[in-house]
Parts: C-alpha cells; structure tokens; sequence
C-alpha cells in the first residue's frame, strides 16, 4: 500500500464541481418534481463517491465500493429516468468507464430452451459492460412455481458477474416494492451484494399537477383555469382506480386530453389561432371515463 | 526463417512485437470499439499462411461499449484453447469496406516449431517451393 500523505489537503466540493456531478445533481432536482428521498439518496451516493475518490487520491484505503442498486416503488414513479441520471453520475465521478444504460427485463436474459439463457445473459452483461445494466421488473427472473425454470441460470451469472466483476459494470434492479421483498427473500445473493436499496415514494396530487404543467409546457400546451381544477380532480379520482400509474397515468390522461381537444378543434369550422391550438379546456379532461363511470373499474 | 529466430508466427498487426499485455489488447479492443467495428475472437492450430479461415470462439460481438466483455471472452477462449493460436479480428461493415480492418494474435502456443521450405524438382531443374508447418505433421488437437 503506498504511503497516506497526511499533509495534503484535498476539496471534496472541487471533485464533484471538477467531475461536473453538481450540474447532474442540479438537473435532476429541477426536472424530477418530488422524490425527495431518492434525491437525498442520490447526494449521498455522490458524495460517498466523492470521498472515495478523496480517499484514493491519498492513499488511503478505498475499496471498489460496490454500487449495485435496488429501486422499489409503484408504476410511474421515475425509476427508469433516475436510472439514467445515476448512470450519468456514476459515469462523471469514473466508477463506470461508459456510463450508457442497458435497460432489460425477463425476455432479454432468459432463454427458451435448455443451453440457451447462458448465451443470452452473458450477450446482455458484455454489452452492459462499463454502464448500467437496469433489469426492470427484476422478481420475474424467478420463478418458484416452476422449478426447472431457467430464470434460476440466469440469475446464477448475474450474481457471479456482480461480484467478481464489480468495476465492470453496476446492476440496478428495479420493480414493485412487495414482489421485490419476496424475490430478495428467496435469492438471498441479491439482497447481500446489493449497496443501495432506494424505495420511490408515491406522488402526491400537488406533485401529480406539477408533473402534468411540467409535461404540457414541454409539449407547448397549456391548461386554461377550469382545465386545471377540472385535472385536479381527474387526478383525485383516478387515484382510487386501479391501475393508477403515477406520472405514466398523468402522460396517458394528458395524451388522451390531447386527442380530444384535436377533435373538438377539428369539427369546428371557426379558423383556430396558436392560442386555441395550445390550450386545453375544461371540456377535454372532463370527458374522460373517469368522471362518468367512476365506479366501474378502468 | 533466417530473420525469425524463435520461429515465431508473425501474422496480423503487431506479431514482430513482443506478445501485448491484456492492458494493450484492452486499447487495441477500445480503438475499434470506438469505430463501430465488430469484434470476432477465432483459433486454430494450423497457422498455415494460407490457412485463412479459422475457427469462431462464440459469435462474433456486435453492440459492445467496453473492451471488458471482449476481454473476457478472450480469456474464455484461453481457458478452452490454451495452446492453439488465438486472434481478434475487427470487422467493418461500412459499404466500401466490408472487411476485417485489424487482426492481431492475442495467444499462441509455447513452442512453436515453425515452418519447413519444401523443394520440388520439376522439368528442366526448375523448382517448385512449398510451405509445410511442422507441427501440421500430426492429427488435429496433438499440434502444439
């Protein structure tokens, strides 16, 4: 081990400014409404980074820390978008050497037939390599019910290759918090090579409005004032529905509005200026399903 | 093979060179990588000159991003192929090209006995010259 220089002094604030992961940290913060602890998380990790970096740069001992990470929540939360921006991190403090995402699920991993998962998992981790390999809905590698499965061969390499090959490549798995629990039950190798377990909260309605404002003003639409009351309480309802998806539901509601405000424009035979073009009436949320029918499901 | 003393196969890029180091065959990888080329990992234990189609180690890698994977896979075919000879070729499919743009041994066997020049005698005392390898003298698998 090469010597600690005890008299250098080393800025920590100039590492993460240096490796540009404040702007990352900045971006995130303003384009992600909510999530609060997953952004706190996310500071930690980056400043746990930092540190390490520090560290190394002394001489003192540093580890390859492990970064393989588990995210938990309800559809729609932002698991897949945090994904990106923590490869994006992870790539500037140079604990991955590409920072691109593979992002993957069952299909991509698991084989058809006997000799055919290996072949495929190991296509799937060589192109991860140097980024992030996200598993979305990671609990449907196993399959208990079933115990010739070849999920089992398939979860087999991953956990080899994230211990043996930790600077390679960081694994993120990602799915709903119960199915989770119970796969991390029954593959205890997960849970023990697994640093950061991040569970996304559900949005709030005020959070679920900022979310629909953000994504129309992105789309250069905009609601006009009983539109958003009318959304409000679109969002209100919806929430009690099943299959309520978080931000997703609110893309689909908006996408949705869209087609109808489109149609309301089109059997009209008044010639439309750039405001009636943008804005969404109170008419266009309310004719969803969700206001009429609201008992019956979907 | 006056001017090779060791009898050492100089085939592809860098074979006058001493053997590269995983490290360098990781910047040889990332080089080609960082062109879109396509990356095969092939083996034989008949380095005949001519002999230009060897063996594929596994399908040949197209999507990578990092020279890790290819390494690995290198080390896969070591493991298996441990005294044939071993090379990565780059293959690149933009129209014009469509060829391999790099080659370069990556193993070879520990003792290489090299080549024999043949020499036939033909009509009026001309000579036909032919290249054997030596090790080619015995069945597949006993080579090297």
């Amino acid at each position: 081990m090469s010597a600690v220089d005890l008299e250098a002094r080393v800025s920590l604030s100039e590492i993460l400014r240096e490796a540009r992961v404040t702007e990352v940290l900045e971006q995130l913060d303003r384009d992600l409404v909510g999530l609060t602890p997953v952004k706190t998380r996310l500071r930690e990790i980056a400043a746990f980074l930092a540190v390490e970096k520090a560290r190394n740069g002394l001489g003192l001992a540093s580890g390859a820390p492990s970064l393989h990470m588990s995210f938990t929540g309800n559809p729609g939360t932002g698991k897949t978008t945090v994904a990106q921006r923590i490869a994006e991190i992870l790539h500037r403090l140079g604990f991955v050497r590409k920072g691109h995402l593979i992002s993957v699920t069952r299909d991509d991993l698991v084989g058809q037939y006997i000799g055919h998962t290996a072949p495929k998992t190991k296509e799937v981790l060589k192109r991860a390599m140097g980024g992030v390999l996200f598993i979305d809905e990671a609990y449907y590698l196993y399959r208990p019910e079933n115990e010739r499965d070849y999920g089992q061969e398939a979860i087999e390499i991953l956990l080899q290759v994230m211990e043996n090959q930790r600077d390679d490549l960081v694994v993120i798995l990602a799915g709903y918090k119960e199915r989770m629990e119970t796969f991390f039950r029954s593959n205890p190798g997960f849970s023990s090579r697994i640093a950061h377990h991040i569970d996304f909260p559900d949005y709030s309605t005020t959070e679920l409005e900022q979310i629909a404002v953000g994504m129309l003003e992105r789309m250069q639409y905009h609601f006009d004032a009983a539109a958003a009351r009318a959304f409000h309480e679109y969002i209100e309802r919806r929430r009690q529905q099943p299959h309520f998806a978080n931000a997703r539901s609110v893309r689909n509601a908006l996408d949705r509005a869209r087609l109808r405000q489109a149609s309301r424009l089109c059997s009209s035979s008044v010639p439309v200026d750039a405001q009636a073009l943008s804005t969404l009436t109170e008419r266009d949320i309310r004719a969803s399903r969700v206001f009429f029918d609201a008992n019956r499901s979907e | 093979m006056m001017t090779n003393h060791g009898a050492r196969l100089t085939q592809g890029q860098f074979s006058f060179l001493p053997d590269l180091t995983d490290q360098q065959i990781t910047a040889q990888i990332n080089y080609a990588l960082e062109r879109g080329w396509a990356i095969g990992i092939e083996y034989t234990d008949d380095p005949h000159p001519r002999n230009t189609y060897w063996d594929m180690f596994g399908n040949p890698m197209f999507d990578l991003k990092d020279a890790a994977g290819i390494l690995k896979e290198i080390n896969e075919c070591r493991k298996t192929f441990p005294r044939h000879y071993i090379r990565v070729t780059a293959f690149d499919a933009t129209r014009g090209w469509e060829t391999p743009r790099m080659s370069y041994l990556v193993n070879r066997p520990p003792i290489e006995p090299g080549f024999a020049l043949e020499r036939q005698e033909i009509e009026g005392r001309a000579i036909r010259y032919t290249v054997r390898s030596y090790a080619a003298g015995k069945p597949e698998s006993e080579r090297y």
